[in-house]
């Protein structure tokens, strides 16, 4: 093993509309990156693996595993977190849907879906059941069977 | 995780640079969902990572008359989301769309997926019976190879030290051409091939004749299977030419099918459900292709 010191990179990206500068090893996952180094704490760390969509956040336009994306790669992208999903002016239709229906229970995935299901609704305002529960496929919740999940979606879909 | 540094070229002569200095030491990723997952569970190490996204070549789409060529890096809902590929490739949009969720269709892509050489990748099998050529670069400058012979051992491949693949070329399928590719899974989705099978026929005019075929199989084997071909030999013994489409025929060919698997057991199923899968899978994905071949005539 070699041990020769790599040099932390210096990152500028765009977050929740904010224009950022950081400086990461060069190895450290974007979630690490948010959570650990701009302190934004509301994306979760689930799997760290790809499987469980807990660290779903939206990288130009498209969702992603923050997990497997390195924080270099996000320099000169825009990065979207559940930070920047509700305004000053209250919360995101999505987030709202999710309270009235008790789409959570110990809420640590519930971050990835609303993200994962902005993502949808962004593109396709009025998707049926089986488009939801296939586009959240990618994200898992161990406490509510889906269900209440995919409700609040169509609830807010409808909104 | 042993550190890395992250590198990230905007030319194929870079990278190939860096990939030379390293050898083993050092990967390119384009969606990383291989291969940042396999560092973190203690695989290999690395001292660099190469990201490939920044290079146009891996990046660019071409789908003209004379087939799709699509970048290395180019991620799986680029093909998907496109209506002409969609169209015209349906046996390899089956596969872009069920790798993964949407966050891993985000980033992964059939070029990862073919250098990451795993024996259940969903996206091999269908590029085999596309006829794909891998189009690689190297030091020594570029080559060619046919995705049957890239894939040598599980997570082994034919590149050789500072080798990269810069794109995957899939010639125009002629009329009467149709392919299709299934997997069986326990789940819905978000899982890995128990079984796969990837299969094409060419019909003759009349749609009622087989005039070629392949059939390619996952996860039955140390690598994608070509059934009736003997990787790096020059002969292929089709398994369905001048017969005609007919239920016997499609039987036999579930069979050899079923024959050519050399599956192993383990967490996701066994040997004699592999190979049962492999006669199912077959015959679906034979029938699926004939569909879509008659639909083309």
């Amino acid at each position: 093993m070699t041990t020769k010191t790599v040099r932390n990179v210096h990152v500028r990206t765009t977050i929740n509309g904010q224009e950022m500068e950081f400086l990461v090893p060069p190895y450290m996952s974007l979630l690490d990156a948010l959570r650990e180094v701009v302190g934004l704490t509301g994306t979760k760390e689930g799997c760290n693996d790809g499987n469980c969509g807990a660290c779903t956040v939206d990288l130009d336009g498209r969702i992603v595993d923050s997990c497997l994306v390195l924080a270099p790669e996000a320099e000169g992208k825009e990065v979207n977190t559940i930070e920047g999903m509700a305004t000053p002016q209250g919360l995101h239709p999505l987030q709202q849907a999710f309270l009235e229906e008790a789409a959570l229970q110990c809420g640590i995935c519930t971050p990835g879906f609303l993200v994962a299901a902005k993502g949808l609704l962004d593109n396709e305002p009025d998707p049926d059941e089986h488009r939801i529960r296939h586009w959240l496929a990618g994200n898992l919740c161990r406490c509510t069977g889906y269900d209440k999940i995919v409700r609040a979606v169509e609830k807010a879909a409808k909104a | 995780m042993h550190p890395f540094e992250y590198v990230a070229p905007t030319s194929v002569e870079g990278a190939v640079k860096v990939l030379g200095e390293h050898g083993e030491r050092a990967r390119p990723i384009a969606g990383g969902t291989d291969v940042l997952v396999q560092l973190r569970g203690g695989r290999y190490e690395l001292d660099a990572i190469v990201d490939v996204k920044n290079i146009p070549e891996l990046m660019q789409i071409r789908n003209d008359s004379d087939g799709l060529e699509f970048g290395a890096a180019v991620a799986c809902y680029q093909l998907y989301e496109d209506p002409g590929i969609s169209a015209e490739y349906p046996g390899i949009i089956d596969a872009a769309s069920l790798i993964g969720g949407i966050q891993i269709q985000s980033r992964a892509g059939l070029g990862g997926n073919l250098c990451n050489a795993a024996p259940s990748a969903d996206g091999i099998g269908p590029l085999i019976v596309y006829k794909a050529v891998a189009k690689i670069t190297g030091p020594n400058g570029s080559r060619e190879v046919a995705v049957e012979d890239f894939c040598t051992a599980p997570g082994r491949t034919v590149l050789q030290r500072g080798e990269l693949v810069v794109s995957i070329s899939v010639p125009k399928p002629p009329k009467g051409f149709g392919a299709a590719y299934e997997r069986f899974i326990p789940r819905n989705e978000m899982d890995i091939a128990v079984a796969g099978v990837a299969s094409s026929v060419q019909l003759d005019s009349s749609g009622h004749t087989f005039e070629a075929s392949r059939i390619a199989l996952a996860s039955v084997g140390p690598t994608p299977i070509l059934c009736g071909y003997e990787p790096g030999s020059s002969g292929y013994d089709d398994p369905l030419a001048g017969k005609s489409v007919s239920e016997d025929s499609i039987a036999a060919a579930g069979k050899l099918a079923r024959g050519s698997a050399s599956p192993i057991n383990d967490m996701r199923g066994t040997i004699e459900q592999r190979r049962h899968l492999v006669d199912v899978l077959t015959r679906r994905t034979i029938g699926l292709a004939v569909e879509r071949a008659r639909a083309a005539l």
